[in-house]
């Protein structure tokens, strides 16, 4: 069955790059543009296996959509990987304590994101 | 396929100057005091989102000076500073610097480092280098990636995705053991154990078993809760560090122990509980804690890019539109299309109108409405072609900023109708000449700051720079509030370099326009901000060749005013279809005020050879079209000729004499300036419905050059001398 990835950015440029690596590592890729458009684009598709978000962004941020999403009965078992500039331990701990299941640190290793992601939402043929 | 890379990539430049646009608008804001909480977020991230592009393109230069201003920009959002004067001009040249930058970076061009050092050592004095944050500033590093995947299922699952380098592959396989506890934590934060035992089962050849004593009785049992533990017996080449990275998103929040058995063949681990062997990881046998979860359904649904927009009732920041993005290319061919269109149209007419069918027939209802649905698809169509000119605006506020340092005055921009849309070529062709505009105000139209406040005024000058539609046109103003043009100097310049003659009697208004003859310039030494060999005469024929007229108004002590007047689109425009002297010419309809067919009465002789026109108890002065334009002698009589009424820059009317009005008609503008030059009066030409070709008046052009003809013949030289230069 082939995974289905909710990545979240403000950034035009970083959401065409997630989406074309996860598109060519065969994963099903939805697209939001922030935290309060993620959680309606939620409602309108199948359960993903796993959340990319940035972390800075307008209206809602991705520490607040990890809340959302932690506070839904529905979503909130749903591997969540942080996408950030930032590789300090402090955001680390950060992204641990709102409920973040990984962290990716940007500019992004296509290889590592899709490993990471395999590593928290299983394989495409699991 | 097209290189996704590369696509992305100048998508990224777009995006760019989109982050651009924003960074400046929230530094207008607070300019204007008008900031809100979020302004200095919006800032920060589109600084922020610079940087994170342009790391993933490896723009070094870039993302480096991006992150020591998005550091100082932290500081603020952080309210461990405060915004003030100097730090909103360092900041406005923060975005000058990283606005150079994104340009050179897109068009591959190397960056002078010198030019930036002033700012980063301003930067460096807000917040020196040992404060920031050196994890943050070491772990940045650019790197162009390439999404040149290789096949998911060769891929081998290290967290790295570099080959591991010491202690990496070795010939001879270990075997450790690895105690796997986890958490409660681990499984709230979203983690599956079975996908962690199946990455590492990619690794080498696992033996799992799974402890299961912790278990409580089905009525004590907490759903939620974890209660089973793991053994992992592995035989690998790769070492410890590639083992524990599989477990770097859960380390904390379980108990790992790894224990290295030896080199030696494994020996199969049976004693504890339900043995495991995951070759390959199948999630519906292992024990899964997420019972109560719903499992995704299956969807048949693809790919979906979602572009929803956000909900209406956020007022903090406008919901995102829907767009796309089309090659420039095919949007002027549309516009072309529809231009052949608006000919067809035309001409189908004309042959309707030949074949003598009655007014009322079906056909003529047909073609009425033929004409409203080509007339609204010419709209949308140029339309599509409209830009704000915010981007335009913006530019000007840099040069201003630029220039009053440059010069030591001190200037305030103001803008209003940045929303007013204009045709895109037009916006780019405007670029020059208001740069050039702005430098002028700054130097020679404003005063110095001790001049201004000895003259009653605040030392800071202003220049407003405005835009809108007025009927049918879009007008620019440029607005100073100096000193006005000194206009004994400029008639005595005029005169000592033989622009007019010594004892040329001119009115204010003439004296304005000598600004626009070629060659001149007041600037006594020759300042490195505007003395750059383009003089006012440039400027006003780059904004002729837009179809544009440039006018100017000054008020001596108040401030001098430059208007551009400019039409919205380059490409057709509604015209009244004239005769005169068995010509057949095209008046533009926004420049018609008003028509009149002229009787005894309306006509006054003024001088022996002169006459005018009387309109309403007032005059105006009359120009022949067909004597003016040498297709005849002027006429004995004017009447039952007819008036076309316009108004010119100034504000003053003119009565333009052609023989009789056709017809009323859009019509598809052809230029003329690529093979004859500029023609004086002359705006460019079209192709009529019968297929013949007609000439479209610059009415206002041509009076000005009427008006020129009746000075004394010296002024007349020049003028025609500025027409051909």
């Amino acid at each position: 069955m082939t995974l289905q990835v909710l990545a979240v950015d403000d950034s035009r440029t970083m959401r065409d790059m997630v989406r074309l690596t996860l598109t060519n590592a065969g994963i099903a890729t939805h697209l939001a543009d922030d935290g309060v458009h993620a959680l309606e684009v939620l409602d309108g598709m199948p359960t993903p296996d796993a959340i990319i978000t940035d972390i800075n962004m307008p209206r809602m941020d991705g520490f607040g959509l990890i809340d959302a999403v932690r506070a839904r009965t529905d979503c909130r078992a749903i591997p969540i990987l942080v996408l950030t500039t930032e590789s300090a331990d402090d955001m680390k701990t950060r992204a641990r304590q709102a409920g973040a299941t990984g962290w990716i640190v940007k500019p992004f290793d296509p290889q590592k994101l899709v490993k990471a992601l395999k590593m928290v939402a299983g394989t495409s043929n699991g | 396929m097209a290189d996704p890379m590369a696509e992305i990539k100048a998508s990224f430049f777009i995006e760019c100057d989109e982050l651009l646009e924003a960074l400046q608008d929230g530094l207008q804001l607070i300019e204007n005091g008008e900031q809100d909480s979020d302004t200095v977020n919006v800032i920060f991230r589109a600084v922020h989102s610079i940087k994170g592009g342009a790391g993933a393109f490896g723009l070094t230069q870039l993302v480096d000076f991006a992150h020591r201003f998005e550091t100082v920009l932290d500081e603020l959002r952080a309210d461990r500073m405060q915004i003030d004067q100097s730090l909103l001009a360092l900041f406005y040249q923060c975005g000058d610097v990283l606005s150079d930058l994104v340009r050179e970076s897109r068009d591959g061009v190397a960056h002078d480092i010198a030019s930036v050092q002033p700012v980063l050592t301003a930067l460096d004095q807000l917040i020196p280098a040992d404060e920031e944050d050196t994890d943050d500033a070491v772990d940045f590093q650019p790197m162009a990636v390439s999404l040149d995947l290789p096949d998911l299922d060769d891929m081998p699952l290290t967290t790295d995705g570099l080959p591991p380098l010491a202690g990496g592959p070795d010939d001879t396989a270990k075997t450790y053991l690895i105690r796997f506890v986890p958490q409660q934590a681990l499984y709230t934060l979203g983690n599956e154990p079975v996908f962690l035992l199946s990455a590492l089962s990619e690794l080498g050849t696992v033996q799992v078993s799974c402890d299961d004593n912790a278990v409580p009785p089905l009525e004590d049992l907490d759903p939620e809760a974890g209660y089973l533990c793991w053994e992992i017996q592995i035989q690998t080449t790769k070492d410890e560090a590639c083992l524990s990275e599989v477990f770097e998103f859960v380390e904390g929040i379980c108990t790992l122990e790894i224990t290295t058995l030896g080199t030696a063949q494994p020996t199969l681990c049976d004693s504890i509980g339900a043995d495991l062997a995951i070759s390959p990881p199948d999630p519906e046998v292992a024990p899964n804690l997420e019972l109560a979860l719903p499992s995704p359904a299956p969807s048949p649904s693809p790919v979906t890019q979602a572009t929803a927009p956000a909900p209406a009732n956020d007022t903090r920041r406008e919901a995102p539109r829907a767009t796309v993005r089309v090659e420039l290319e095919r949007v002027d061919r549309l516009v072309n299309l529809v231009g052949e269109l608006v000919i067809n149209q035309a001409m189908l007419s004309q042959s309707v109108d030949a074949a003598g069918l009655s007014a009322n027939t079906s056909v003529h209802t047909g073609l009425e409405e033929f004409l409203q649905l080509t007339r609204d698809i010419q709209e949308s169509v140029m339309l599509i072609r409209a830009q704000p000119v915010k981007s335009l605006f913006q530019r000007m506020s840099r040069i201003v900023r630029e220039a009053s340092r440059d010069i030591g005055k001190s200037v305030r921009l103001r803008t209003d109708g940045e929303n007013t849309e204009v045709d895109k070529t037009v916006i780019e062709r405007l670029a020059d000449p208001l740069t050039h505009m702005i430098r002028n105000a700054v130097d020679h139209g404003l005063e110095t700051d001790a001049d201004r406040v000895a003259a009653g005024k605040p030392a800071e000058g202003t220049i407003e720079l405005t835009a809108a539609h007025r009927s049918g046109r879009v007008v620019i103003e440029v607005r100073d509030d100096g000193n006005g043009i000194n206009r004994p100097k400029v008639q005595s310049i005029a005169i000592s370099k033989g622009l007019v003659p010594k004892d040329a009697d001119l009115t204010d208004s003439e004296i304005d326009n000598l600004l626009f003859l070629p060659g001149f310039s007041t600037a006594t030494e020759v300042s490195n901000l505007s003395g750059r060999g383009v003089g006012m005469d440039v400027v006003r024929s780059a904004i002729q060749a837009l179809g544009g007229r440039i006018s100017i108004a000054s008020t001596p002590g108040m401030g001098t005013t430059f208007s551009i007047s400019l039409p919205l689109t380059l490409a057709v425009l509604d015209g009244m279809v004239v005769r005169v002297a068995d010509q057949t010419l095209l008046v533009p309809l926004n420049a018609i005020l008003e028509t009149q067919t002229l009787s005894a009465n309306d006509i006054r002789a003024f001088g022996p050879e002169t006459n005018v026109i009387c309109i309403r108890d007032s005059f105006v002065a009359m120009l022949d079209l067909g004597a003016e334009l040498g297709y005849r002698a002027p006429l004995q009589s004017y009447v039952g000729c007819v008036m076309l009424l316009v108004a010119t820059e100034d504000g003053s009317k003119a009565a333009i004499i052609v023989d009789a009005i056709e017809d009323q008609r859009q019509v598809v503008i052809k230029g003329l300036q690529d093979s004859y030059g500029r023609i004086p009066g002359i705006a460019a030409a079209t192709i009529l419905g019968d297929g013949q070709i007609a000439l479209i008046l610059d009415p206002i052009d041509l009076i000005a050059n009427s008006e020129w003809r009746t000075r004394p013949p010296s002024l007349e030289q020049h003028e025609v001398g500025a027409c051909n230069g």
